[in-house]
């Protein structure tokens, strides 16, 4: 059984992290910001489990990859209400038009 | 035959990603991150993740991407016309997209430069061919339980914050 090298996982990682974070540079809309940050969490998820193939008596890279995995859950619910929140208020969801604290 | 299944989700990964950053309808970005997630799932078990590649595909596939779909339905602009596509699209500007894929490229060559002039050495061998699960299992409940306690604290703060956020407290607006 041949095994991929490490760099190939680090390539693909960070070919993902820049496209999350181009996306999220990009996208005039809440929601695109957050597809965005999901992407860059799975990238850096992907490292992790690439470096911790080689821990296969303690799986460090793989118990981080899945408390990473919890944070993310728990920051796209939050996310979410306040963007419904601010939605519900200011009727838009684009962020260059939520200037204001207090409408 | 594994480099070749690594470079095909790889590929699929990289390609629903610029699907994502190039489609301007924000639904169809939405199930692109679909194929993301699958990809990324595929990836973790070509490198011997398998419970981490389940619960991804149960987490991220199962909540947070039909969370986030919802998010967009009720988010969508008001105006009423004909064109299906129109209420999700989001506009963007010639100069925040320079910005952006300026950013993107510059960070990408970085980490390039980074990861190839850098030279790993690994400490322990390679992971055999086995299940990860029952090692998971033993670290989460004897080395790792902090993390683990505070993790489930963290999810019920989060539920209890997001249902007080989403909460409707002025039913006239």
């Amino acid at each position: 059984m041949t095994t991929i090298p490490v760099q190939y996982y680090l390539v693909i990682a960070a070919a993902l992290f820049c496209i999350g974070l181009a996306i999220s540079i990009t996208k005039r809309h809440f929601i695109g910001m957050l597809l965005g940050i999901e992407l860059m969490l799975n990238a850096v998820n992907i490292n992790l489990v690439a470096f911790g193939r080689h821990d296969p008596e303690r799986l460090s890279g793989q118990l981080f990859a899945l408390f990473v995995i919890v944070v993310a859950a728990a920051e796209v619910t939050v996310a979410l209400a306040i963007i419904l929140r601010v939605y519900g208020r200011f009727k838009t969801v684009d962020p260059d038009k939520v200037n204001e604290l207090k409408q | 035959m594994e480099v070749i299944i690594f470079y095909i989700f790889s590929a699929l990964t990289l390609a629903a990603g610029l699907f994502i950053l190039f489609s301007r309808n924000l639904i169809y970005g939405a199930f692109a991150l679909f194929v993301v997630f699958l990809g990324v799932a595929a990836l973790y078990v070509l490198a011997g993740a398998d419970f981490l590649a389940v619960s991804q595909i149960m987490i991220y596939v199962g909540g947070i991407l039909v969370l986030l779909i919802f998010g967009i339905m009720l988010t969508q602009k008001k105006e009423k016309s004909d064109d299906s596509t129109r209420h999700n699209r989001v506009e963007v500007p010639i100069t925040r997209k320079i910005w952006g894929f300026l950013t993107g490229i510059g960070l990408f060559g970085l980490l390039m430069k980074v990861i190839f002039s850098s030279d790993f050495r690994m400490a322990g061998e390679e992971m055999s061919t086995k299940s990860t699960i029952k090692t998971i299992g033993v670290e989460l409940m004897t080395s790792h339980l902090l993390p683990f306690e505070i993790a489930a604290i963290l999810l019920l703060v989060a539920l209890i914050g997001a249902a007080y956020l989403a909460l409707n407290r002025n039913p006239t607006a």
